[in-house]
């Protein structure tokens, strides 16, 4: 089970650029932009699939491989963009943080990522257990992203990034869930961008806008509404 | 066989209610799906009770004591709700807040959602368990907006966005899960999440990863049980949803998300030998009763008010479980039986009396009772019935509880006593005048389904009064199942 280091290190690579795109997207106000980002670490992620399953012949990672590439680099930045153009969202509002304040909470999140796979990093035995702890970072980061923003759009942009670090978290420790857990994770993120699709066609409709401000009406002792 | 019509029945409903649309015969068509569901449900029991526990499709799915009466819950509650919906859904139409598209959307996700909720529940597999929880919000996020309110938008966005990173943590906690399984059961992969495969070796697995696994586990299906402080889509969803989806997400949903914390706490117990996960579900659920009571009285929306009730119910439920042992199982198993069906009675009464004031604002529901008997004393009976006064069922299991916690737990009982006696008083003082005093309430254009309320009623009141032997040998066998200390 000797593998070539260069393939090893190919993988670090990707781990490591994973990690980079997740910083990028939290500092990105872009949304087009943070699809771009979104459709690399799809890339990024296939590109790590496909080296662990070349490296150690693991049938069903080509499966997976071939599905990330599908739904994450193709189909779904398609599927966003599509939306962002229809409905007009380009930029999102100044975030709730600014930028170098979040980047700085970035930070101490990643070395508490990594504190916390350390535990799972020494129990692993897969080649790639040094990487369990930069999944867990870019499913922190992606949260992180999701709570600063307002746009709807972008929230869903780092809700997909949670899914990519969750997905490379499962890769990175046990080199992959069953095959038929994955196509049903694979199913229901697809289903739910779509939901999402029309959903955000109905608060259009509604709001004129997809500001998250307008959603903010219902709170505790505010339910004084008439039909 | 029977298994196989209890899956199949709902979802080619979902196909076929979708293909058709909203015709005249849609609603019938809709209850016809859930009576045959209903019906493989009962085949089904009938067979475990013959035969025990069953396995179908090389385990994959199985049946044992726990989930089947869930099943059958479950499968009764989706008909009961499909019969209360058809004159609700044209009353609905009527007064113009829904159109035939919506309506072929509602039909086709309801029975979609039933689907789902069976899978969850009969699967054998944490992962499979995962992606059906994950579906049955995605079911159900459109049927939030059916509306297309502003209110109605932001509730579904809510439950959206926080269903869905709660269930991104369960992700990684079943992730988590898997790789300390593949220890032990070998990384062929397939046997690996396999719940009743795990329950076998469950001493074996690594204590440090699996009470980290649980916390992820419980913090992200903890989310959509509703625990305090991850509740905050629920009332939202409850409230602006239409009332046969509120009567299901409180009466089922809730269960169904509850089953799968109390799944993977058996196996992180049999793990840990530490009594953590039984603390943090004791916590959880202290900590919901209290904060959904003491927000009860601040609720103006009959729907909401019974909503956070729902929360306070699941918090007392998964106070239960936590405590743990033979009698406090087997009364958060009976408490779950009776909350679901006496909450989604009073969703259906409320439902009415909601559409026949024209508002949903408890002020200016008034005097039900001069107008339609009926609908005012279902309220009443429901909410008497959901305070746990006696006979009914709901004061049968809180008392077990509460005396099982006397002895187990003493600290607890004055936070519940107190608890509960602010929830009674914050209800009471809301339902009175709704039911009494003048009126405000119109006529509608169909005559209400109010069968559903009273058999539900009934259903809980007999429960209250005599627990038939083969129930009461399957909570048994369940609680047993279930263990902790």
């Amino acid at each position: 089970m000797v593998g070539t280091p260069l393939v090893m290190q190919l993988l670090n690579l990707c781990a490591a650029l994973l990690l980079l795109l997740s910083f990028a997207m939290l500092s990105q106000r872009r949304i087009v932009n943070m699809v771009n980002l979104l459709a690399v670490q799809g890339a990024v992620l296939f590109m790590a699939t496909l080296l662990l399953a070349g490296r150690t012949g693991q049938y069903h990672l080509y499966i997976s491989a071939a599905l990330t590439l599908g739904l994450k680099v193709i189909l779904l930045p398609w599927l966003l963009y599509r939306l962002i153009r229809r409905l007009g969202v380009y930029w999102d509002a100044e975030p709730l943080l600014n930028i170098s304040g979040t980047m700085l909470v970035g930070v101490l999140v990643v070395v508490f990522a990594f504190g916390l796979a350390q535990p799972i990093s020494q129990l692993a035995s897969t080649a790639t257990r040094n990487a369990i702890g930069i999944a867990v970072a870019v499913i922190l980061l992606s949260f992180i992203t999701m709570i600063t923003r307002r746009k709807a759009m972008s929230q869903v942009v780092g809700f997909l990034s949670m899914e990519n670090g969750l997905f490379f978290g499962a890769m990175s420790a046990t080199y992959g869930m069953p095959m038929v857990v994955e196509l049903g994770v694979a199913l229901d993120v697809l289903v739910a961008v779509l939901v999402l699709g029309i959903f955000f066609f109905q608060i259009r409709e509604q709001f004129d806008s997809l500001d998250l401000h307008n959603l903010e009406s219902l709170k505790e002792d505010a339910a004084v509404r008439n039909e | 066989m029977e298994f196989a019509l209890l899956l199949g029945s709902p979802l080619i409903g979902a196909a076929v209610l979708a293909a058709l649309g909203a015709r005249r015969y849609a609603p019938e068509l809709n209850v016809a799906f859930s009576l045959l569901t209903f019906l493989a449900a009962c085949a089904l029991t009938a067979r475990v009770i013959g035969a025990g526990d069953i396995t179908v499709a090389h385990d994959q799915f199985f049946i044992d004591p726990f989930n089947v009466f869930l099943v059958t819950l479950t499968a009764f509650v989706g008909l009961t709700t499909s019969l209360f919906s058809r004159p609700y859904m044209r009353v609905e139409m009527q007064h113009g807040r829904v159109r035939a598209p919506q309506l072929r959307l509602y039909h086709s996700m309801f029975q979609l959602f039933m689907t789902t909720m069976l899978v969850a529940l009969t699967t054998n597999n944490m992962g499979l368990l995962w992606v059906a929880m994950e579906a049955a919000t995605l079911s159900t996020v459109l049927l939030v907006t059916l509306y297309r309110t502003a209110a109605s938008l932001e509730a579904g966005w809510k439950y959206f966005i926080l269903c869905g990173v709660g269930i991104a943590q369960a992700l990684f906690g079943t992730i988590l899960l898997y790789f300390a399984a593949e220890k032990v059961l070998g990384a062929e992969g397939v046997s690996a999440l396999l719940w009743t495969h795990l329950n076998g070796v469950k001493t074996q697995l690594e204590p440090k990863v699996l009470s980290l696994a649980f916390v992820f586990l419980l913090v992200g299906y903890g989310t959509k049980v509703g625990l305090a402080p991850l509740h905050n889509w629920l009332p939202d969803a409850h409230a602006e949803g239409p009332t046969p989806i509120s009567a299901v997400l409180s009466g089922l949903l809730l269960n169904v998300a509850l089953y799968a914390v109390i799944r993977c706490k058996v196996l992180v117990e049999g793990s840990l030998h530490s009594p953590l996960p039984s603390q943090m579900l004791m916590g959880f659920g202290l900590l919901s009763v209290v904060v959904a009571s003491f927000l009860l009285w601040r609720q103006r929306d009959i729907k909401r008010l019974f909503a956070y009730s729902s929360i306070e119910h699941m918090g007392i439920i998964t106070f239960a479980f936590g405590m743990g042992g033979a009698v406090a199982n087997f009364a958060a198993l009976l408490h779950m039986t009776v909350h679901s069906l006496t909450k989604s009675g009073i969703f259906f009464a409320a439902g009415h009396a909601a559409q026949k004031a024209g508002t949903q604002l408890m002020e200016q529901i008034r005097g039900l009772i001069t107008l339609s008997p009926t609908i005012g004393w279902g309220l009443m009976m429901g909410s008497l019935a959901i305070l746990g006064l006696p006979p009914f069922g709901v004061f049968a299991s809180e008392f077990l509880i509460l005396t099982t916690a006397m002895r187990e737990q003493p600290w607890a009982i004055p936070i519940l006593l107190t608890a509960l006696g602010v929830a009674f008083a914050a209800i009471f003082r809301r339902v009175q005048p709704m039911v009494f005093g003048e009126t405000t309430a119109r006529r509608l254009p169909h005559p209400p389904a109010l069968l559903p309320v009273f058999v539900h009623l009934g259903i809980v009141l007999a429960l209250g009064l005599y627990i038939p032997p083969y129930l009461a040998h399957w909570y048994r066998a369940a609680a047993r199942l279930i263990g902790g200390s």
